[in-house]
């Protein structure tokens, strides 16, 4: 292995030099020459009929360039949802048109309906301030169950509020309401998932340049997936060709998800930049970040757990009401539904699993996927029902999750809901998780707790996910309307140092530094000889990007694919440098060697031979030095894990502290243990947020309460514990060459419930009979729980 | 932001005369102010930068009176020390940037329902100096947002009384981070004052059963069955009105048993 540089070393990562000392680029730090600025005119209510836009007066305005309102773009198309899902009747969902700007209804607040183009921000600001529009205010359809009892619709055109109704596995539903009738116990959980904001440290950006001479377009957008961006672009909004759209994602300050999508501002300022000749910069202030941002969970779910007399699991059924807003953004049909339902087996052998979601649509933001998608909500139910049946049925609660949990000898295991796992000890997660949180000293904290006027609890969970979302003949069958595959074209340069080009795209997970570790392994040379391309559609090979902790299993596994490829080709330039036979190549540190001999040259030498082919069998071997690869993998990975943490509750206040979090996780290889353990910190942090500070709350009228930082409780670093992240315990995916499952959302998955089943833990110890508390655990709702306790 | 202009008086006089004009408005350190221009929920023609007033800025006691000028910045008092809960109390306001900017003088003048300052002046007994006049802390704060402050007036100075024993506690609302229930107690000779911010939408005012309570026993113990009525607080998303009522005994008690 490279010196401090290869598969497994912590090395840091290198991109961080730039973040840290200021001198990344993210697109609002670009500026073109002759920008122009766009400033989008949004809806104040929820739910209104567009009467009239009178931009006359806003057009006459010092500066203004252009005005647009939702009549401009009737003849282009919608932003459509990239999952189609067909209701239990087999009915397709609804999907209605999701325009560029509002037309005929503004259907959120914050919807887009015009949008500015002036000379600077202040004059296209105080333009959209003079645009005259008469929205005629409607009732708002903010509750989900009144929307799906409601006689008003969001979209009138479909003439209901339910997007659909999805039963997974609907063949299993009989068996499994057979199986809790006649169950031993049943326990039953009605909770609540709550809204989040995504709230990437860097707001939304677009910027547009149109080029008359060649027809082209440049759109530099903060995006996690260019291709994806241009892809939908092209082939479903404004029409442009592939080849005319290059998508650009520079440096870009954190997704979560919200990034996946592409939003109508990224067509405006397409369109604009057309119109006027002039490049056109949108960036988002925080409040539209808050609006319009994709949000994440927001779900209603009943779910029941049977059990037999010995607690062996015999079923979970769920019903839930899922959230999807005002418009279908990119994933959100499939977050609900095979993001989620798929994964309601948990790490269990419960023979029979049935999950029924609704999706509804109401007047608030689209919600889409969010760091885990649909995956934590999964886990957020199961977890805390089975918590509260160990409680029922008087079992220790780990106890009961070991009885049930899928043992090593099992794999492969085809689950209720359909998954096939590859991997996994669950068992053997617990028994690090028990012995690295020090759960032996448990009492005694609690006793130092209680002896401060503190309630400790302990809470625990067990979580299984699916990342590298892909395998595209899986997703196809499941209703994907896109291939879900990665990509990679190593470049050999010819003195020898390499530029990677991935389809995967990275806002903070350190790709640059991963990336060539792996390939600086298999070479066996210098990592810092190899660069990552990415997030630039002129650049790199057509790939996916990134989000459901597919980059490493899938995008690096094309890496793998391509890097092998170029090794051939080495071996077979080495053996005609050597004049041997390329079977008898070896490749060690860097040196291709001749098995047995010392005759030998180095990978540099080969790359010079590659591209000035001097005396060259070019009859046998094409000069250069480049290969690309396209990998579309068997399954999806399962990465598994065991948290556990402590919490002190103030009874007087209600206020929660985090006292100590353990996240034991089974990623299975690990590549670089240092990028790991940051992105499950970044995720427990997320977790934590969930469970207790952040209250994402609409009020009656569809305006959104928690719209800025004075509201929106974001986590900070006095509302954490340090940490205790364990990775010892991976066992390799068996089907992607790099053995590697995902960890990029791990912590986000299995941290609420924990969290929550700590809370529940340390009011039982004060003697409160709560048995349960809808996220945000506020110092407000636990107090008021206690007292109705 | 709107377009404005902006002053940079150096004595309050020229603070006062740039003032006269209808729609110029003060700007002290900025921290609410600025926010609020930024959003264009405001759009004052001009601005009076106080910033560059040196007769506003400095702390200084004699005869147990603690003298803060009202351009003189959180950091300065938290820094100070002179009156314990005082600088206590200004060094768990907002953030580092926000210390070092905000002022007293802001924080008093804008009487934010919230706010810390309100609960130390009320509690306090202190007397706000203005550029025309004083007034006590009991005529002045008026109810949300409003004060007894009149057009284009100035607070130059605020004089505390330094008690003998003083405390504050604030329950943060999480995300602003302002007391979502802060409790400022302060014993003296004469008596016992104890100051609620955040609580009500009165703004910040006095809590007489436990004054009363506390002047004949000054121990937690003396407010065990003390309640306050949940009418008229404040309820929000981060709280019910009778969650915020319940706060206050328990800050209360805690200030208590916490003052030094
Ligand atoms: C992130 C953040 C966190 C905060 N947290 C807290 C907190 O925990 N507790 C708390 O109490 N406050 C908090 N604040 C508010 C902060 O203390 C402000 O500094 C203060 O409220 C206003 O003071 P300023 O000097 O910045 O005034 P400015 O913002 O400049 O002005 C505020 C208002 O007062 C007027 N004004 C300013 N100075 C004078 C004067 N000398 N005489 C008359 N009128 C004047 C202005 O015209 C304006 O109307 C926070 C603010 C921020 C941004």
């Amino acid at each position: 292995m490279p010196k401090d540089g290869g598969i497994g070393a912590p090395t840091r990562r290198r991109e961080d030099v730039r973040f840290l000392t200021g001198t990344g680029q993210y697109c609002d730090d670009m500026n073109m020459f002759g920008q122009t600025a766009a400033v989008f005119a949004r809806s104040t209510v929820a739910n209104g009929v567009i009467k009239s836009i009178d931009t006359s007066a806003a057009e006459a305005m010092p500066g203004v360039l252009a005005v647009f309102t939702g009549e401009d773009f009737v003849e282009v198309g919608g932003n459509p949802a990239g999952w189609l899902i067909n209701s239990r009747d087999g009915t397709p969902m609804h999907e209605p048109k999701r325009p560029v700007l509002a037309h005929g209804k503004v259907r959120h607040v914050g919807d887009a309906y015009a949008a500015v183009i002036a000379e600077t921000i202040e004059q296209a600001k105080d333009a959209v301030e003079a645009i005259e529009a008469d929205i005629e205010e409607l009732p708002a359809i903010v509750n989900m169950k009144d929307a799906l009892a409601a006689d008003h619709f969001v979209h009138d055109e479909i003439g209901t509020n339910q997007c659909f109704d999805w039963g997974w596995i609907e063949d299993n539903r009989a068996a499994t309401d057979a199986a809790i009738k006649g169950a031993h116990h049943v326990t039953t959980l009605e909770l609540v998932n709550n809204r989040l904001v995504p709230n990437a440290m860097e707001p939304r950006c677009s910027m547009a340049q149109y080029n008359r001479a060649n027809d082209e377009y440049v759109l530099h957008t903060t995006s996690q997936n260019p291709h994806l961006t241009r892809l939908l672009i092209s082939a479903f909004v404004l029409g442009i060709p592939e080849n005319k759209l290059t998508v650009i994602a520079p440096d870009v300050g954190g997704g979560f998800g919200s990034k996946i999508y592409h939003y109508g501002e990224e067509a405006l300022v397409l369109a604009a930049a057309k119109k006027i000749g002039r490049p056109v910069k949108w960036t988002a202030d925080r409040t539209e970040a808050f609006l319009t941002d994709a949000h994440g969970r927001d779900h209603v779910t009943k779910i029941e757990l049977a059990l037999d007399k010995d607690g062996n699991f015999l079923a979970f059924r769920t019903e839930t009401m899922a959230n999807v807003g005002a418009y279908l953004s990119n994933f959100s049909t499939a977050t609900p539904t095979f993001l989620h339902g798929t994964l309601m087996a948990g790490n269990y052998t419960v023979p029979n699993v049935y999950v029924n979601v609704k999706a509804v649509f109401t007047n608030t933001a689209p919600v889409d996927a969010y760091r885990g998608a649909g995956r934590p909500e999964a886990t957020f139910s199961l977890e805390r029902v089975i918590d509260k049946a160990a409680r029922e049925i008087g079992m220790d609660p780990i106890e009961l999750r070991r009885k049930n949990f899928i043992k090593p000898d099992q794999y492969p295991f085809a689950s209720a809901a359909g998954l096939e796992y590859d991997s996994g000890n669950y068992d053997a997660l617990m028994d690090q998780m028990e012995k690295v949180a020090d759960m032996a000293g448990f009492e005694a904290r609690r006793k130092a707790s209680e002896k401060k006027g503190k309630l400790r609890g302990f809470g625990v969970n067990a979580y299984i996910e699916a990342c590298g979302i892909a395998p595209s003949n899986l997703v196809g069958v499941l209703g994907s309307r896109v291939g879900l595959y990665d990509a990679a074209t190593v470049r050999v340069n010819a003195t020898g140092n390499l530029s990677v080009m991935v389809g995967a795209h990275s806002h903070g997970q350190g790709h640059e530094t991963a990336f060539p570790q792996v390939v600086a392994e298999m070479l066996g040379i210098d990592p810092q000889s190899i660069d990552i391309v990415h997030g630039d559609t002129s650049k790199i090979p057509f790939g996916m990007g990134t989000y459901g902790s597919r980059s490493l299993a899938v995008c690096g596994s094309a890496v793998v694919r391509a890097t092998e490829k170029i090794i051939n080709k080495a071996k077979k330039i080495a053996a005609h440098m050597l004049e041997a036979s390329d079977g008898d190549i070896e490749l060690k540190d860097g040196v291709f060697s001749v098995a047995g001999t010392d005759k030998s040259v180095t990978f540099g030498e080969v790359a010079l031979k590659a591209y000035i082919p001097h005396e060259f069998p070019l009859e046998d071997i094409e000069p250069g030095l480049e290969e690309t690869a396209f990998y579309d993998p068997a399954n999806f990975t399962y990465p598994s894990g065991a948290y556990c943490c402590e919490v002190e509750v103030d009874p007087d206040t209600g206020k929660v502290t985090v006292e100590s979090m353990t996240a034991v996780d089974d990623f299975g290889n690990v590549i670089n243990p240092m990028i790991v353990t940051g992105q499950v910190h970044g995720g427990l942090g997320q977790g934590i947020g969930q469970a207790l500070l952040e209250n994402t709350t609409y009020d009656e009228n569809g305006q959104l309460l928690s719209a800025s930082y004075m509201d929106y409780v974001m986590p900070r670093a006095d509302d954490l514990p340090f940490y205790t992240v364990d990775h010892s315990q991976g066992n390799a995916c068996t089907h992607n060459p790099l053995g590697v499952k995902g960890c990029g959302e791990a912590g986000a998955i299995g941290s609420p419930p924990t969290v929550v089943n700590a809370v529940i833990d340390a009011l039982q110890s004060g003697g409160k009979n709560v048995t349960h508390i809808d996220m945000p655990m506020t110092p407000h709702r636990v107090w008021s729980a206690m007292q109705n306790a | 932001m709107y377009a404005f202009d902006i002053e940079r008086p150096a004595t309050v006089a020229e603070a006062v005369a740039a003032l006269s004009n209808e729609d110029a408005q003060a700007l002290g350190g900025g921290q609410t102010l600025i926010p609020t221009l930024k959003q264009r929920l405001a759009s004052p023609e001009k601005l009076v930068s106080l910033t560059g007033v040196a007769e506003m800025k400095g702390i200084s006691s004699a005869g147990g009176i603690l003298t803060v000028g009202g351009g003189t910045t959180h950091d300065d008092v938290a820094a100070d020390g002179s009156y314990k809960a005082l600088s206590e109390l200004a060094a768990n306001i907002g953030d580092p940037a926000v210390r070092s900017r905000g002022t007293i003088g802001g924080s008093i003048a804008n009487n934010d329902p919230s706010a810390c300052y309100p609960a130390a002046a009320l509690g306090s007994g202190a007397t706000i100096v203005t550029n025309e006049r004083e007034i006590a802390a009991d005529d002045y704060f008026v109810g949300m947002f409003e004060t007894a402050l009149g057009e284009g007036e100035i607070i130059t100075a605020v004089k505390f009384p330094i008690p003998e024993k003083a405390n504050y506690q604030k329950f943060v609302q999480p995300a602003s981070r302002f007391a979502l229930v802060g409790v400022f107690v302060a014993k003296t000779a004469d008596g016992v004052r104890v100051a609620v911010t955040g609580a009500s939408n009165e703004g910040v005012h006095r809590w007489s059963a436990a004054e009363e309570a506390l002047s004949k026993d000054f121990s937690a113990g003396a407010l065990d069955g003390l309640t306050v009525s949940a009418d008229d607080l404040i309820a929000d998303l981060h709280g019910s009105a009778e969650y915020r009522a319940h706060l206050v005994s328990v800050m209360t008690k805690r200030a208590v048993a916490a003052a030094s």
